[in-house]
C-alpha cells in the first residue's frame, strides 16, 4: 500500500519539476561557481536565477537573499549577526512557541550571559502583543518571532509585530520556514529585517535554505572562510540544492492558490469529520488564522505515540507532539504553552497536507482513525468516559 | 520512530489481558495522566494461592502497553512470593528489550505489581519516604536511589530513562548526580588485597601459559619466565621470537599487556638473555 503522507510540515516530497531542474547540475554542469573557467562560469547565471526566484516568492530583491544550508542555519545566522552587530545589547526576545532552532540557540546564548524573554501565547496560540510591547527595551538586540507555528499552523500578525519592533529601532527577524510557499508574503510591504526559509518545506530538497537580509541591515557572517555569497557566507555553494530551492519557490508561487483553496478544503474536511466522529477531540490553535494545510487535533485520554503507531499500521504517516515521540518526557512545548490540559496534550496529532494529498487519502484517514482512538480509550484507565462523552464539534 | 523489537510490536498491536478482573484480589494503580503514562493492574488468585487471572488498563505509549501486557503474562500461574520477585528488567527481557529511553515503562509495571501484591495481602507498599528531587515528575531521592541500586545506573540520563526524574526542567540534575555517586559509593567493590609473592608468581605463570604462550607458539616462538623482582617480570625469548626483530613490540603489546590485565597493572616486562 502506498503511504499516505500527511507530515508535510516535517518535510515534503521533492516535486518532479524541482528534481528535473536539479539533475543536470549533478551530472553535466557540476562546475564550482567560483572557478574562473567556462565550466564553472556557466553555473553562476543559474544560481542568480534561483536567487531571483526565491526573492520573487517573498517580495524581496535578489541581492537581499543569502543561500544557507537549512532553516536552522538561517535562524542562527540572523540572531548571531544581530548580536555581533550590537555588541552593547544583551537582550533577546522570542515567543514561547518558537521552533527548537531558535529556542535551543537562545538557551545556549542565555548560558553565555544574554537575557532572553519568551512572549507567551493564549489558548488559541495567539501571541500576547501587550507583553511583547512591554518587553522591548533599549538593551534589546533582536526580536525573533516565527511567522507560522510548525505544530498548530497558527499565523502571527507579522507585519504588525515588525512595525511595533521597528518603532523601537530593534532588529526584527522571523523564522518563516513554515509560512513561505503556503501563504502570500510580500516583504516590500513590511519592516521585517531578516527572514528564514527552508527548501525541504516547499517541495525542494533538504540541505538548502535561505535568509532574507533587508538592504541596509547591519550584518556579520556566521560562517567565515571564502568570499562566496558576497562575503556573507563562506563555503562552496550547494548548486543543485540552490537551483532546487529556486524551482521550489517558483512552483510554490504557482501553487499558492491551490494550497489556499483545495488543500484548505481537504484539511477542513478531515478536521470536521474527525471531530464529528471522535468524541472528546479538539483542534489546537485558532480555527481560522492558520496555515491552510495544518491541523493539530488532541484526542483526550489517549497517548500520541500509540495513535501514530497504529496509524502507521495502515501506512498513514502523521506526527505527534506527544512526549513519547520526541524523546523528551513532556508533551510539546507549543501545546503546553497554549494551556491545553494534560488529558488532551499527550494525545495530540498533527496532520500537515500538501498539494499531493487527495480526497481518497483523507477519507481513508477519516475511516481508520476513529476505531483506533476508541480501541486505545477502551485500553486506558481514564478512557472509558472518553468514548461515551458528547462530541465537541462546535 | 523508536526501534521496537517484534515482541514489543506484537504486544502493543495485540495486547494480552486487557480489562479488569472481576472482584480482584489484588489491585495496583501507578502513574498519572499528567506524567503521560499510567497503569491499572488487577489479578485474582486461585484456591492454591496462584495468580489465576490478571488484566490491565494502560494509558501510554507502545512500550507502556507492551510492558503491561508482558507483565500480566509473566505473573499468571505464579504465587505471590514468586510474582514479587519479578523485576522491571525481566519485563523488558520478556519483550526482547526496550529502548533505553523507555525503561521507565517496565519500572511502572514492577511498581504496579508491588502495589497489587500489597493490596492482596492487605498491606500497603512501603512507599519509601524521602525528599522530592525531581519536581517535574515528583520523584524522590529514595526512588532514585533504589533505581540506581537495582539497575546499576551510572548517569543522569540512565536515571531519567528508568524513573523520568530529570526529564523536565533539568534543575535537579546536580542532585541526581550526587545520589548516583552516593549509591555507587555504597556498592563499590572492596579494594583488592595485594597479592603475596607466591600468589603473584603463580598468577604470572598461569597467565603466560593460558593467554600468552599459545599465541607465540602459533608463530614458532615462545618465552620463558626467568625471574620476578618486585613488579619487574624478566622473561627470555625462545624459538622464532629469539631472532624476531619485532620481539620488543611483542613484549610490550602482548606479554606486558596481558600480565597487566590478568595479574597487576603495575607490572613491567623486561627481556633478558638466559
Amino acid at each position: 500500500m502506498k503511504p499516505i503522507y500527511v507530515d508535510n510540515n516535517a518535510t515534503t516530497q521533492v516535486a518532479p519539476e524541482v528534481m528535473a531542474a536539479m539533475l543536470p547540475y549533478f551530472r553535466e554542469y557540476y562546475g564550482n561557481p567560483s572557478s574562473m573557467h567556462t565550466f564553472g562560469g556557466q553555473v553562476g547565471p543559474k544560481v542568480r536565477k534561483a536567487r531571483e526566484q526565491v526573492a520573487e516568492l517573498i517580495g524581496a530583491n535578489a541581492d537581499e537573499i543569502l543561500f544557507t544550508s537549512c532553516g536552522s542555519e538561517s535562524d542562527n545566522t540572523a540572531i548571531r549577526s544581530a548580536l555581533a552587530s550590537n555588541p552593547e545589547k544583551r537582550h533577546i526576545i522570542i515567543s514561547r512557541v518558537e521552533h527548537p532552532a531558535i529556542r535551543s540557540l537562545t538557551a545556549s546564548l542565555e548560558n553565555q550571559g544574554y537575557r532572553v524573554t519568551e512572549i507567551p501565547v493564549d489558548s488559541q496560540g495567539h501571541l500576547n502583543l501587550e507583553k511583547l510591547q512591554e518587553s522591548l527595551t533599549p538593551d534589546t538586540a533582536i526580536v525573533s518571532i516565527m511567522w507560522a507555528n510548525n505544530e498548530t499552523g497558527v499565523i502571527f500578525p507579522l507585519e504588525k509585530i515588525a512595525e511595533m519592533v521597528h518603532r523601537h529601532g530593534i532588529t526584527f527577524h522571523t523564522d518563516a520556514v513554515q509560512a513561505v510557499g503556503k501563504i502570500p508574503i510580500n516583504l516590500r510591504n513590511t519592516t521585517i529585517d531578516m527572514l528564514s526559509l527552508s527548501g525541504h518545506k516547499l517541495h525542494a530538497p533538504k540541505g538548502v535554505g535561505g535568509l532574507f537580509i533587508r538592504k541596509g541591515t547591519k550584518f556579520s557572517p556566521f560562517l567565515i572562510g571564502g568570499h562566496q555569497e558576497r562575503g556573507r557566507r563562506a563555503g562552496t555553494e550547494n548548486v543543485p540544492g540552490i537551483i532546487g530551492l529556486g524551482a521550489g519557490c517558483q512552483l510554490a508561487k504557482k501553487n499558492m492558490d491551490q494550497e489556499n483553496s483545495r488543500v484548505r478544503k481537504l484539511r477542513d474536511h478531515l478536521e470536521k469529520e474527525l471531530l464529528y466522529r471522535i468524541p472528546n477531540s479538539l483542534v489546537n490553535g485558532d480555527p481560522l488564522q492558520r496555515l491552510p494545510n495544518t491541523s493539530n487535533i488532541s484526542f483526550e485520554f489517549v497517548e500520541g505515540e500509540s495513535i501514530l503507531l497504529m496509524l502507521n499500521e495502515f501506512n498513514i504517516c502523521a506526527s505527534s507532539g506527544s512526549a513519547c515521540t520526541s524523546g523528551s518526557l513532556e508533551p510539546s512545548h507549543v501545546i503546553r504553552a497554549m494551556g491545553v490540559p494534560f488529558t488532551m496534550a499527550h494525545g495530540s496529532i498533527r496532520f500537515s497536507l500538501s498539494i499531493y494529498n487527495t480526497r481518497e487519502e483523507v477519507d481513508f484517514i477519516i475511516d481508520k482513525l476513529p476505531p483506533i482512538i476508541e480501541r486505545l480509550r477502551l485500553m486506558s484507565p481514564f478512557g472509558s468516559q472518553g468514548n461515551k462523552a458528547a462530541c465537541t464539534l462546535q | 520512530m523508536w526501534e521496537y523489537t517484534d515482541k514489543v510490536k506484537e504486544h502493543f498491536l495485540n495486547p494480552k489481558n486487557i480489562g479488569e478482573v472481576e472482584n480482584p484480589d489484588g489491585v495496583g494503580d501507578v502513574g498519572s495522566i499528567a506524567c503521560g503514562d499510567a497503569l491499572h493492574l488487577t489479578f485474582k488468585l486461585d484456591e492454591q494461592g496462584r495468580i489465576a487471572d490478571a488484566k490491565f488498563k494502560t494509558f501510554g505509549c507502545a512500550s507502556a502497553i507492551a510492558s503491561a501486557s508482558a507483565l500480566t503474562e509473566l505473573i499468571k500461574g505464579k504465587t505471590l512470593e514468586e510474582a514479587e520477585k519479578i523485576t522491571n528488567q525481566e519485563i523488558a527481557n520478556y519483550l526482547g528489550g526496550l529502548p533505553k529511553e523507555k525503561m521507565h515503562c517496565s519500572v511502572m509495571g514492577q511498581e504496579a505489581l508491588e502495589q497489587a501484591i500489597a493490596s492482596c495481602r492487605g498491606t500497603e507498599v512501603q512507599k519509601a519516604e524521602g525528599e522530592v528531587i525531581c519536581e517535574c515528575f515528583g520523584v524522590t531521592d529514595k526512588e532514585i536511589e533504589r533505581a540506581v541500586r537495582e539497575n546499576n545506573l551510572k548517569t543522569v540520563e540512565d536515571v531519567t530513562n528508568y524513573t523520568k526524574a530529570g526529564g523536565g526542567c533539568e534543575r535537579c540534575h546536580d542532585d541526581i548526580r550526587k545520589l548516583i555517586a552516593k549509591v555507587q559509593g555504597e556498592t563499590a567493590p572492596e579494594e583488592k588485597k595485594p597479592l603475596t609473592n607466591i600468589q603473584k608468581i603463580k598468577l604470572i605463570e598461569e597467565t603466560i601459559e593460558r593467554e600468552i604462550r599459545p599465541s607465540l607458539r602459533q608463530d614458532g616462538g615462545d618465552i620463558e619466565l626467568v625471574d620476578i623482582i618486585g613488579n619487574r617480570v624478566q622473561v627470555a625469548t625462545r624459538g622464532a621470537c629469539a631472532a624476531c626483530p619485532s620481539a620488543p613490540i611483542t613484549m610490550k603489546n602482548l606479554v606486558e599487556a596481558k600480565l597487566r590485565e590478568f595479574v597487576s597493572p603495575d607490572l613491567v616486562v623486561e627481556e633478558v638473555s638466559s
